[in-house]
């Protein structure tokens, strides 16, 4: 409700600036007119939409799987942790701008390069949240399970592993915002569909109010996304709820 | 039922127990600090042996080396295999009150059917049927300690090294589990070291009371505690070795 109110004052704000001063409604058109573009080309969003959502989802399925597994390799060797740990703070700092056309040109004009553009930003945050579940778990439960015989297997199994679950979705419910803006990022570098490739087009063609509109749809769509997986949290993690969830 | 269930599925039954625990002449560094110094305890198997001392004197490092989690500097330590039961309960928060009973036989490959349907009769046994599926978080602190001791049965070893293990507990909660700990001991006799601050519930549960010095530890007075069971913290013999123990305490 609260959120809802605070929509409304914002976009009541937004309303009455683009009203009563004189910008031109091509560089800011006021929120009727993004409403009007938002469903006259309801189709056209839609389309590009599902483009988009796709390679979101598998980018950020592709990490959840990657990161997953890199975080449990480096949590048991902590050679492996030495050796690679800067690397892995190296493919956050890498340029991404620099990156996707690159990727485009090595991996083609489709569904690939994107999938691979969104995976490599999103991995990072899901290996750190991860590995530090992982690292989180009390000593004196590991000590615990030496001496009911655990294997260093079995201590994984029931009590890492299980510990680390949460900690991977949070980094999953950080990396969806980014998901979306490199999704643009990727589409910008090189497609034919797509909500980022939509307002590339439109800003030339001086639709400024469908660009708008497309952005509109990308935070809708990070936003359900974030809730999404905010219910899968609660429902694979309920330990862990608190009054705390959104 | 508490016997049977147990036995069938532990490694080694508490019938096997030769030794006990031995521990002789053992000291403990960590650093400069001298944990343990020159301690000797032994525990005949079958013996409910308490441990009492000020905070800090060693008590938690002696059971991690009878428990084999560390070896002494000096010194040696001979035990049978011993389960923890520590100081904080230390349940999985995501797991069932059952399955947090049963994981022992799970850390040993049993499967999930078998190892819940070895632990449920026992849950049942111990005042908490009715509980099985319920999270720790929704357990009373008494409830979480059952838990956590009938995990330590479960992993079916000869010897309990139970580390304060109703420290957390308000003093009525306390009451009750002293008493249901000494009934559960009395159906399936193990040899325990029971380590504690309270003299009270030393001389309630143990069949024999070793008092320990001011870090470093080293045991400054063994009190025999030849009571019949069940006690009564208000008996004058009681209340005696009490005062006796306190006594030792504070030399």
């Amino acid at each position: 409700m609260m959120a809802l109110l605070l929509v409304a004052i914002l976009v009541g704000a937004w309303q009455l600036y683009a009203d009563l001063s004189d910008v031109d409604d091509l560089i800011l058109p006021s929120p009727s007119e993004v409403a009007t573009a938002l469903w006259d080309d309801r189709a056209l969003l839609w389309d590009n939409l599902l483009v988009t959502a796709q390679e979101v989802a598998l980018g950020i399925l592709a990490a959840v799987v990657l990161g997953f597994v890199c975080a449990v390799a480096l949590h048991f060797s902590r050679t492996l942790r030495r050796a690679t740990y800067p690397l892995l703070v190296a493919s956050q700092a890498i340029p991404i701008v620099v990156v996707a056309p690159l990727l485009i040109v090595w991996l083609g004009f489709g569904m690939a390069p994107k999938v691979a553009i969104i995976a490599l930003i999103c991995f990072f945050p899901i290996v750190v949240t991860t590995l530090d579940g992982l690292g989180r778990v009390d000593r004196d439960t590991l000590k615990l399970l030496r001496t009911l015989d655990a294997s260093r297997w079995a201590a994984f199994r029931f009590a890492e592993a299980p510990a680390a679950l949460p900690a991977a979705l949070s980094g999953a419910k950080i990396a969806v915002a980014i998901a979306v803006i490199g999704a643009v990022f990727a589409e910008y570098s090189g497609s034919s569909e797509g909500l980022g490739h939509l307002i590339l087009q439109a800003i030339p063609q001086l639709e400024t109010a469908r660009a708008w509109a497309a952005v509109l749809v990308l935070a809708a769509f990070a936003v359900a996304l974030f809730y999404a997986l905010d219910l899968a949290q609660r429902r694979l993690v309920p330990w862990t709820a608190t009054e705390r969830n959104p | 039922m508490v016997n049977a269930s147990i036995t069938t599925s532990a490694a080694s039954t508490p019938s096997e127990a030769r030794v006990g625990i031995r521990v002789d002449d053992v000291t403990r560094r960590f650093g400069d600090v001298v944990a343990l110094d020159g301690l000797s305890l032994t525990v005949a198997p079958g013996e409910v042996a308490a441990v009492v001392g000020p905070s800090g004197c060693g008590k938690s490092t002696l059971l991690e080396l009878v428990c084999g989690l560390a070896a002494p500097d000096t010194g040696r330590v001979e035990a049978d295999p011993a389960a923890l039961m520590p100081q904080r309960d230390l349940l999985l928060p995501w797991a069932s009150a059952l399955d947090n009973a049963a994981l022992p036989l799970r850390l040993r490959g049993v499967g999930r059917t078998q190892a819940r349907a070895a632990a449920a009769p026992v849950l049942a046994e111990f005042g908490l049927a009715g509980f099985e599926q319920a999270r720790p978080a929704q357990l009373s602190g008494g409830m979480r300690q059952r838990v956590a001791f009938l995990r330590t049965l479960m992993a079916g070893k000869p010897v309990l090294c139970l580390d304060e293990p109703f420290a957390a507990l308000d003093a009525m909660a306390r009451a009750d589990m002293q008493r249901w700990l000494a009934d559960a001991l009395a159906r399936d006799p193990r040899t325990v070291l029971l380590v504690t601050h309270d003299v009270e519930e030393a001389v309630l549960l143990a069949d024999r009371v070793a008092v320990l010095s001011p870090r470093p530890g080293r045991v400054v007075a063994e009190i025999a505690v030849d009571l019949p069971r069940p006690r009564a913290a208000t008996d004058p013999a009681a209340v005696a070795l009490r005062a006796q123990a306190l006594e030792a305490l504070r030399r």
